[in-house]
């Protein structure tokens, strides 16, 4: 696909599900950080591989398994090229999660008690709960990086604390999914290569608003999903240097991962196939390769800037409304805003939101430990992206507003 | 159905506005006593809530009828809250199954509250009632 002008109107004919009502108001979708929507082209690749290409991959010979092979290596491929990295180094996962799920049970034939772990109070629950089975398996050390009250980091506190403390790996996000606060990953990963740690960037939000260049950040592991940046629900993706990767123990075994296979041992092919055991989410790489050409058509760099703009356009009018509390670091932001407003409870807001038809997140957004940190149960939270008008913020704010206005 | 759930839902009924309508719920929330906090414990909270539920479901023995009460940090959960005890409160256990809260939900515009995916603890409150009263029965 050739680059595009960034033409917001057509970015949002690209989008169907945006073009309808909920509750008899047209639907604002402030919800990307959960799921992203999808452009047509992805639910038209997923269409097409099922009506004509449908095949098993890597096993048959016949025409259609080497079109089915060659689409979902070409996808790997491409995953490499979005993030500056070689192909071998992308394995397919279901999720961020089963990614990171993959590298902690890789670890633990390796980790004992004089082993350290650090992760951040900013973490998902899907870059904790690992790490805490990790550590009571393997009797490691668990730590915490220290983060200022309002959820940001001082780097130079986090970079001392990382060299005093000398994990073997360190464990952190590269925006929080609740704030959307940007983390300045290289000081910190200098610091972690500084003491020879393992260095695992989860980059659920990251990956799509970001768009990393993992060969200059020299993180170890990587670990991102499609469906957060316009592709299918239940594929993600693990990158892994080389070398690290492949020394990983196998996660799940079965076919495909296998080189020799004897009655009473099996030895395995090297990664990323021996992580890659039973039939893939083919349909689901198909839509993600879709969705890697729709995002380089559009040029990072022009999706950031619109991004910034509307999010500071958001933010500045959020501001206004007295009673509001931003917990979102608003200079460093892939375009997240979590608030509340005076002691009322976020899921109230969020449901008369939704009789506007505007649709943001209430809770604790999987991040308990984030939460206790900043005092708080819970936020709601709405998450931009770039089809996103600015007149969806015009009805999110007026909305809003709307909405107090009941409470009283 | 009884009266003190039609005159508790009456102003819901005639709502002309969704606006209103939760206005109303949230209205009613406030006049459901505030639960003691001795009695908001980690045993009488439902699980798995975006908003915390409390509620305790019992029989009183001797009158053999139903005592539910309840509290939500939440207006509108807790205004759904009062209109199931409006609904069972008082109530013996045969005249609690025969009572639908589905039903009764759907015919106020409310359904969508009972709907698993809100999570708001009213699905698992009206599910316990049923299942106590069915209980008590054989």
């Amino acid at each position: 696909m050739p680059a595009l002008e960034f033409d917001i109107n057509k970015i949002r004919n690209d989008f169907p599900t945006l073009k309808q009502q909920i509750n008899a108001n047209p639907l604002v979708y402030l919800d990307s950080a959960a799921t992203t929507q999808k452009p047509q082209s992805v639910i038209d690749a997923i269409n097409e591989f099922y009506t004509s290409q449908n095949a098993n991959v890597h096993r048959g010979r016949h025409t259609l398994s080497e079109r089915a092979t060659s689409l979902y290596e070409q996808a790997r491929d491409k995953t490499a090229k979005y993030f500056n990295v070689s192909s071998k180094e992308i394995v397919w996962t279901k999720g961020a999660t089963e990614a990171i799920n993959l590298v902690s049970n890789g670890l633990r034939s390796r980790f004992n008690q004089n082993d350290t772990i650090i992760i951040s109070v900013l973490e998902h629950h899907a870059n904790i709960v690992p790490w805490q089975v990790l550590s009571e398996q393997t009797g490691a050390k668990l730590l915490a990086l220290p983060v200022n009250d309002d959820g940001t980091l001082n780097i130079k506190q986090c970079c001392d604390f990382i060299k005093q403390s000398k994990p073997s790996l360190f464990a952190i996000t590269q925006a929080s999914n609740m704030l959307g606060n940007i983390t300045n990953l290289k000081p910190l990963i200098t610091a972690a290569k500084e003491v020879n740690s393992l260095v695992l960037i989860d980059g659920a939000q990251g990956a799509m608003h970001l768009k990393p260049d993992l060969h200059n950040l020299n993180c170890d592991f990587y670990v991102c999903s499609s469906h957060k940046m316009l592709g299918p629900t239940g594929l993600g993706v693990l990158y892994g240097k080389y070398q690290e990767l492949n020394s990983l123990d196998v996660y799940q075994t079965g076919g495909e991962m296998i080189d020799k296979v004897y009655l009473t041992h099996s030895t395995y092919r090297p990664a990323p196939a021996k992580f890659e055991t039973g039939t893939p989410n083919i349909s689901g790489v198909v839509g993600f390769s879709a969705a890697l050409d729709y995002l380089n058509a559009l040029q990072n760099e022009q999706l950031q800037k619109y991004e910034q703009k509307l999010f500071n356009y958001a933010a500045e009018k959020l501001v206004t409304i007295k009673g509001i509390t931003i917990y979102s670091n608003l200079s460093d932001n892939i375009g997240t805003l979590s608030f509340n407003f005076k002691d009322e409870h976020p899921y109230d807001l969020a449901t008369l939101l939704d009789g506007y038809g505007v649709a943001v997140r209430a809770g604790h957004h999987c991040t308990q430990p984030l939460m206790t940190h900043l005092g708080i149960n819970g936020t709601l939270r709405a998450s931009f992206c770039f089809y996103n008008t600015y007149e969806d913020v015009d009805i999110f704010i007026n909305s809003l507003k709307e909405c107090i206005a009941l409470l009283d | 159905m009884t009266n003190t759930f039609k005159k508790t839902t009456e102003s819901i009924e005639k709502a002309s506005s969704w606006q209103q309508k939760y206005r109303e719920i949230m209205l009613l929330g406030k006049t459901l006593p505030a639960l003691p906090d001795a009695l908001k414990t980690e045993g009488s909270l439902v699980p798995g809530c975006e908003s915390k539920v409390w509620m305790f479901v019992e029989f009183d023995l001797k009158e053999n009828t139903l005592v539910v009460i309840g509290d939500s940090d939440t207006r509108i959960v807790k205004g759904l809250l009062a209109i199931i005890l409006s609904l069972y409160n008082g109530l013996t256990p045969e005249q609690v199954v025969k009572i639908d809260a589905y039903e009764e939900f759907d015919k106020l515009g409310l359904i969508s509250h009972l709907s698993t995916s809100r999570g708001n603890g009213i699905k698992a409150m009206v599910d316990r009632i049923q299942t106590m009263a069915q209980q008590k029965i054989s």
